[in-house]
């Protein structure tokens, strides 16, 4: 559908020898792009979300629209449950679950570094390793500075266990580098099916829909389907929980650094400072949000998404909950003996969510934003077709 | 005993359940199939017709009852009954409320289906979601429901309902009854008795391809019939469209239509043109072709379109065959070359030019050619050309039971004081011949909705006589 970036793009590849010159179609990507023209005839599940509507403006699905079809999806269900062509049909349409299958590949085939798009294949293993790593990273660490984790509670200030500078340069490079290759993955996505340049309103429009999840409503507000074909606004408050207490911790932190190179604040900071009333509102937001959605995951319809990517999803939503966690029991353990401790499972359970945030389910959220700003721009303009009515 | 037995699972069988159950009555409902094939036809749809003298939410500007009614004497060449007709469009223009209450939610039309914006609520989701909203209030409300349950009998005492006989075997008895499961498209063997051998010697339905569901056996109809219940309609008489060849035998819906029609000829077998593809607007004409195809040798046709036509109609489930000359397209479709290429030739020197717009009634038209075609003729002469195939395609069937406004079943002209039917049984009485969007879910909506009521009285009826 986009001629001009497709063909720069095989110019690239060829100049570079490193992509396929022309775009092969993975199983999976196949797989979406025999649904669509099934779904682009029918077109029941339009009121539902963007996928349907930015379906109706293509007659052909190439790699790249396939690609932003998949990450424009959220999972809801809806239009599974309201399929007159889901399985035992013929047509066996289920759409969620082929979206899902490609999103994956999305991710892999545009992470970068390319040779690590790889951890997606296996990323219950990934996350895993990298919380094992970060665990040992700072006990180990704990033990050479300090001789034991357990005697080290002086005043339960934590830089007497890690100096800050140490902590600065252990997390720094690693959350700078996850910042650097979402851009560049997210980038060349966008590259890929760039719809035009993005108005003020588009992109006004594309933050409305991702911070009120829009798409998890199911299109008249009651909601998105999770174990049958009743409709739940669970999963899109949980959501929310988490997204919004991973930015409180994330301001949490952001304060914390102003306070320490601004104003030469150093922590420990007090209950009522703002740093704290951040992170615990965070933290507990985190807590409740990530049992939700766990709980939800378990619970969800079979049919329904990607069941090979489970482990990346529990895990992800597990590593966030363990952040969690230990923030507050860390908070709470100060002055205790197992600060050290504490202190050391934190900061490892941070370090192996900083680390695999470019490789794991956090990717979803900057893939699918950069879909759904790709769709603002896109229904802004003029439809190409001119569809007689049928 | 159950006061009120409902067999069926589609959207009448559904609102008759409802109300039955709202109106203080215990119900259970038969379906046939398993669950996940539950709905009857009504997974396939996705509109209402709906009366309204004003804007109204989801449509436009106002479609009173006399347009309703007029539109509807149009379809159907006047084959209906006047006091059933505008009980039901009265009746479409107060249950949205209702169905909005068992979870049913409507949206704008959808891309593709602008012109029937003032005429039709459509359901967000399609008909399938309506049925699950249904089935989801009606086990909230305590409807009990039983998948995989056909009904083979029905036990009658003169005109009074008795029992119920499953197909294994099992009786169950009620206070009173709707009958609320289907009509007979999906039994071959009767749509062969129906549509019987032609003068070619073909059994014309044969090669027809049903776009419902494959448990409207007609069981229960074929059952009442012959007990004697009062029927209505022309066995060949259905909701019948021209639908793409390669489409399932059975659950095809909505996307094997083919909508190229208007944008180019239609020849048959024998490479022959039959009918004017450019009388008017498709959503106008589509519910024509299914006849007009099985009338041809080999219930088959052939959709041609150029180049031209691309992008400007709904895209086919199926990709079409493709060449890039007429002659090569005969030969790819199987059509005699020589009587394929002179049909094309004739046609394209035929065409007189004008402005060209699809959206409206233009004027470019043939001059001399039997048949004509009188809009949108444009020649085909621009590769590559498309051919899609076209058998017809059984939406439902108008052979049903008489009823009377209270929906219920009549034998020799006496009305049963507890057995009533509703949906595609009785739309007949309706709907004799022809079609027009939505109005099949209208019907069984209005009389869905009756006979629960009725079925509910009847029962309490019963109660109070054994009290």
């Amino acid at each position: 559908m986009q001629p001009l970036e497709a063909l720069t793009r095989e110019a690239r590849a060829l100049a570079s020898g490193s992509y396929p010159v022309i775009p092969i179609l993975s199983v999976n990507e196949t797989e979406v792009g025999r649904q669509m023209m099934i779904c682009n005839s029918c077109r029941y599940c339009e009121g539902f979300c963007a996928v349907f509507p930015a379906m109706t403006r293509r007659l052909e699905f190439g790699k790249a629209d396939i690609n932003y079809l998949a990450n424009l999806c959220h999972n809801c269900g809806a239009c599974l449950h309201a399929c007159q062509y889901a399985p035992p049909h013929e047509f066996a349409i289920n759409v969620p679950q082929a979206m899902a299958k490609v999103r994956v590949e999305t991710y892999a085939d545009y992470a970068w570094p390319a040779a690590l798009g790889t951890l997606y294949k296996r990323n219950g293993l990934t996350l895993s390793l990298a919380l094992v790593a970060g665990l040992a990273l700072f006990l180990m660490l704990a033990a050479g500075l300090q001789g034991s984790l357990f005697h080290a509670s002086a005043g339960g200030n934590f830089y007497s266990i890690f100096p800050h500078n140490l902590m600065v340069g252990l997390f720094a490079p690693i959350f700078l580098f996850a910042v650097l290759s979402l851009s560049l993955g997210v980038r060349r996505f966008w590259m890929d099916v760039s719809p035009g340049a993005a108005t003020a309103a588009a992109v006004g429009d594309a933050a409305d829909k991702v911070l009120r999840l829009k798409f998890l409503d199911g299109g008249h507000g009651e909601g998105c389907n999770n174990a049958n074909d009743s409709f739940t606004l669970a999963r899109r408050r949980y959501h929310h929980f988490t997204f919004y207490g991973f930015m409180l911790c994330f301001a949490a932190t952001s304060v914390a650094t102003l306070y320490h190179y601004l104003f030469g604040w150093e922590a420990p900071y007090g209950l009522t400072s703002l740093p704290k009333l951040l992170g615990i509102a965070g933290g507990v937001s985190l807590l409740i949000g990530t049992v939700g959605l766990f709980v939800l995951n378990l619970n969800r319809h079979p049919l329904q998404g990607d069941a090979a990517q489970k482990p990346m999803d529990r895990g992800f939503i597990s590593l966030l909950f363990l952040t969690a966690a230990s923030g507050l029991t860390l908070m709470l353990s100060r002055g205790t003996p197992i600060l050290g401790l504490t202190l050391c499972v934190h900061l490892g359970a941070v370090m192996a969510l900083f680390a695999t945030l470019p490789y794991g389910k956090f990717a979803h959220g900057i893939f699918r934003s950069a879909a759904l700003l790709k769709w603002a721009i896109e229904k802004r303009q003029p439809n190409s077709l001119q569809l007689g009515d049928d | 005993m159950v006061d009120v037995l409902v067999i069926g699972g589609g959207n009448a069988a559904l609102c008759a359940a409802l109300m039955a159950r709202e109106a203080g009555a215990s119900v259970l409902l038969l379906e046939a199939s398993p669950r996940e094939w539950r709905g009857g036809n009504s997974q396939h749809t996705r509109n209402l017709r709906c009366m309204h003298d004003g804007p109204q939410d989801v449509l436009i500007d106002a479609y009173p009852e006399e347009e309703y009614w007029q539109d509807l004497l149009k379809v159907t060449g006047g084959i209906t009954d006047e006091n059933l007709a505008r009980l039901a469009i009265r009746a479409s223009s107060t249950c949205r409320d209702w169905m909005r209450r068992h979870g049913v939610h409507f949206q704008p039309p959808l891309s593709g289906a602008l012109h029937v914006a003032r005429t039709n609520a459509f359901f967000m989701g399609g008909g399938k979601a309506l049925v699950n909203a249904y089935f989801r209030s009606a086990e909230k409300l305590g409807v009990q429901v039983r998948y995989d349950t056909p009904v083979v009998s029905v036990e009658l005492d003169g005109e009074r309902f008795v029992a119920a006989h499953t197909a294994k075997g099992e009786r169950i008895t009620a206070k009173s009854c709707v009958l609320a499961a289907g009509g007979f498209e999906s039994n071959r063997e009767w749509l062969r008795e129906a549509w019987g051998q032609n003068a070619r010697g073909e059994w014309p339905s044969d090669n027809f391809l049903i776009r419902g569901t494959r448990f409207n056996e007609g069981v229960l109809l074929k059952y009442m019939i012959n007990a004697g219940a009062d029927s209505i309609g022309d066995p060949t008489q259905a909701h019948m469209v021209a639908i793409d060849a390669r489409a399932p035998l059975y659950d095809g819906g909505i996307c094997t239509r083919i909508d190229c029609v208007s944008l180019g000829v239609v020849v048959n077998r024998e490479g022959e043109r039959f009918y004017d593809e450019g009388e008017d607007f498709w959503p106008k004409r589509y519910a024509i072709w299914g006849r007009l195809v099985a009338q041809q040798p080999g219930q088959i046709s052939y959709s041609i379109i150029d180049q031209k036509a691309i992008g400007r109609f709904m895209p086919p489930v199926f990709p079409g065959t493709s060449a890039n000359t007429l002659l090569e397209l005969a030969q790819k479709l199987g059509l005699p070359e020589q009587v394929f290429v002179k049909t094309m030739d004739d046609y394209n020197a035929a065409c007189r030019l004008g402005n060209f717009d699809h959206t409206a009634l233009d004027d470019c038209r043939t001059e001399g050619l039997m048949p004509a075609k009188t809009h949108w003729a444009r020649p085909i002469n621009t590769a590559p050309f498309y051919g899609y195939a076209l058998k017809p395609g059984v939406t439902f069937t108008y052979l049903g039971l008489k009823v009377n406004e209270r929906a219920a079943v009549h034998f020799a002209g006496r009305s049963s004081p507890n057995l009533f039917v509703a949906g595609e049984m009785m739309a007949g009485n309706v709907l004799g011949k022809g079609y027009t969007a939505g109005v099949g879910m209208a019907i069984g909506t209005a009389f869905g909705r009756i006979a629960g009521t009725q079925a509910a009285a009847a029962a309490k009826k019963v109660e109070h006589a054994t009290a």
